[in-house]
């Protein structure tokens, strides 16, 4: 069997190994714990409150915005976590660029608060 | 592990700013645009009719130092010093005095205004690089061995620069009747046209594909920018979703690329290939595949072709305008850069690939023409053909080849842009009247720009004395060159065919009766959008009676690998 071949193998096992571990654990899980039903147990868990109404309800447009501008930070937080560990090696030449990546991101920010998509109405 | 990181600076790449100020201008003016925008949101009315007339004026002043710091670093030195310096500054005023009274009685809103203006400095920016630096020193990478500032790039990066401006001017008029006003649609059309220049330089595969996000992302937005017409949001949701598989298509193909030969880098890629230490090519011919779908779906080529009728049906006149000319110019500029200068060594193995797209693009885009009754989808399937003539001059695969798709892309660029210009005026509000009855009975309602539409889609139909004669005359001659005659005698009988199509609007226009409730009730045309319109008539008939000096300009348009260092 070729090296390439046997890399394959490893990738395998791994993943056999994987599959098991879960299997065991869920098993044990199954032996191991007590077994009483009852209705309340199968609700669906809602932080605390009571689930009411139809599952197929209708999540608030307004909140697509939100998800929007968040987005935007969040992929903010990715390109500038890396960014910092190795500042001092980009010296001035990153801090400038960082500081471009920043500012066209907060002007974002800036055309939907003047938009008016951060007020709640 | 930290600590030993650090220890290392990072190397930054050697960066020629003025190789990049056409591009820097499209993108930072972008940017500035929307922050002043969002910032002072209404301007006092006593103010704004004076600032509007105030950036006619700015604007020479912004070409003047654009062209200036682009070429020679110092503002048009030469010129001052030809004309000798009080005669140059006379001139600068009596221009700049021009400029606003322009401005003035075109009766420009503010942000079309700021638009223009950043185009046209763009253009200039371009100018001066051509003129003063390229012409001078040969051409030269801007950063590091990523971005190649050739002739080719540099004609294309004007050809962008210019649509910029004539759509900016069409969609004044546009938006103001169709009360979409806002600064959000020039933005996304100057962000659109910046990803554009980035692919028309980029010396590596993923900066290529960087542009085409840039460049696709803020067109599918703009295509669904008419919030109140559901055709237009449909056009849009279709060309993101399609566009985005597209582009997966196009990453695939770069991967396969690298698997291929090591590299992304076009200048890498070119040496390895050249060399022949490929030996089993089978995942080169994949990345070829996946690249021409990539490409091939920006062009609009069959038969990837699906998306444009409903698209440019839906989408807002104006921006049909840009995506017809821009979008497909800085396509084609990047496949021919790719498959010319990175896989010309295997010339033989994607040139037939791109003959039988071509041959079916002609024939796709002017049969399926025939059978429409929207004059925008019927401009839609002539604009498939247009690529297909394009693509016969990439499968030339030689310099004449390079040379008619340049002079191709110019005259098509202007020829596009003045057809839907038309449309956007007699389409009456919400675009309803696009149909070939809505157009019956143009010639008495509005004779100059019956004539004027009648002599655009003569020029697209190929007719002696436009520039789209000229063009056609070219790519086929390309392809006689390299002795490909079965190819040009398709193009040559797939023209024919559309000619038909083009015969028919001009005939409902100036034959047809017009039934009692047209759409199109002849109100007085804005008198932007009657430049933009009037601007690429001239160019068209310009080119056609004297194609000698673009076809120089086409001629020394080449482009250029430049390897790091």
């Amino acid at each position: 069997m070729s090296d390439y071949l046997r890399s394959y193998l490893t990738v395998g096992i791994f993943g056999l190994v994987g599959v098991a571990l879960v299997g065991v654990f869920l098993g044990l899980g199954r032996i191991l714990r007590p077994d009483h039903p009852n209705l309340a147990k199968n609700e669906a868990y809602e932080s605390g409150v009571e689930p009411t109404g139809d599952m197929w309800s209708q999540a608030n447009i307004r909140y697509y915005v939100f998800a929007l501008l968040f987005v935007m930070f969040d992929v903010e937080a990715v390109f500038i976590f890396p960014w910092a560990a190795r500042l001092e090696a980009y010296e001035v030449f990153g801090l400038i660029e960082m500081a471009i990546f920043i500012f066209i991101l907060l002007l974002g920010l800036i055309y939907a608060w003047r938009k008016g998509v951060l007020k709640w109405v | 592990m930290l600590a030993q990181l650090d220890a290392t600076p990072v190397e930054t790449p050697e960066i020629v700013w003025a190789g990049l100020l056409p591009l820097l201008i499209l993108s930072a003016g972008a940017l500035l645009l929307v922050m002043l925008r969002s910032v002072v949101k209404r301007l006092p009315a006593d103010v704004e009719p004076h600032l509007i007339t105030a950036i006619g004026p700015i604007t020479v002043l912004g070409m003047w130092f654009a062209a200036g710091l682009a070429g020679t670093d110092v503002p048009l030195a030469g010129l001052r010093d030809d004309m000798g310096e009080p005669a140059f500054y006379i001139g600068l005023a009596l221009v700049m005095v021009l400029a606003g009274t322009l401005v003035r009685t075109m009766e420009i809103g503010l942000d079309a205004a700021i638009t223009v203006g950043l185009g046209l400095s763009a253009f200039a920016a371009t100018w001066g690089i051509w003129d003063d630096r390229w012409q001078v020193t040969g051409p030269f990478n801007a950063i590091g061995d990523q971005f190649a500032v050739d002739g080719f790039a540099l004609l294309f990066a004007g050809v962008l620069a210019a649509s910029v401006v004539l759509v900016a001017l069409l969609l004044d008029g546009y938006l103001r009747r169709e009360s979409l006003d806002g600064p959000e649609m020039y933005v996304l059309m100057l962000l659109s046209a910046a990803g554009g220049i980035v692919m028309t330089g980029a010396n590596d595969l993923i900066v290529i594909f960087l542009g085409i996000e840039t460049l696709s992302i803020a067109v599918y937005v703009m295509a669904a920018m008419h919030n109140r017409r559901t055709e237009s949001q449909e056009a849009g949701l279709k060309y993101f979703v399609l566009g985005a598989f597209a582009s997966a298509f196009l990453l695939y193909g770069i991967a396969f690329t690298y698997g291929a030969t090591g590299s992304t880098n076009l200048v890498d890629i070119q040496i390895f290939l050249s060399s022949g230490q490929l030996v089993d090519n089978g995942l080169l011919m994949a990345a070829f595949g996946l690249l021409l779908v990539g490409f091939g779906f920006k062009i609009a080529a069959a038969p990837f072709h699906a998306w444009t009728p409903d698209v440019y049906q839906g989408a807002p006149t104006p921006v049909v305008a840009f995506m017809a000319s821009a979008v497909k110019a800085a396509g084609f500029a990047a496949l021919l850069r790719v498959f010319m200068l990175g896989f010309f060594s295997h010339v033989d193995d994607w040139r037939p690939a791109i003959g039988a797209l071509a041959v079916l693009t002609l024939i796709v885009g002017s049969v399926m023409a025939i059978v429409q009754s929207d004059v925008k989808r019927m401009l839609a399937y002539s604009s498939i053909s247009h690529a297909g003539f394009i693509l016969v001059g990439v499968h030339a695969a030689s310099l004449a080849g390079i040379n008619s798709v340049a002079f191709y892309a110019v005259a098509y660029t202007f020829l596009v842009i003045g057809s839907f210009g038309v449309l956007t005026v007699v389409s009456g509000v919400g675009d309803r009247a696009t149909s070939l009855d809505d157009l019956n009975g143009m010639a008495k309602r509005r004779p100059v720009l019956a004539f004027m539409f009648t002599v655009f889609l003569l020029a697209q139909a190929g007719v002696p004395l436009t520039a789209g004669f000229v063009a056609k005359f070219e790519v086929i001659n390309a392809a006689v060159d390299s002795e490909f005659y079965w190819l040009a005698i398709v193009a040559m009988l797939t023209a024919v065919v559309s000619a038909f199509l083009y015969l028919r609007i001009v005939l409902s226009m100036y034959l047809g009766t017009a039934d009692g409730d047209a759409a199109d009730l002849g109100d007085p045309i804005p008198k932007a959008a009657g430049l933009a319109i009037g601007i690429a008539f001239a160019v068209t008939v310009g080119f056609g009676i004297l194609p000698g000096p673009l076809s120089d300009l086409a001629s020394d348009a080449l482009p250029a690998l430049i390897g790091a260092g």
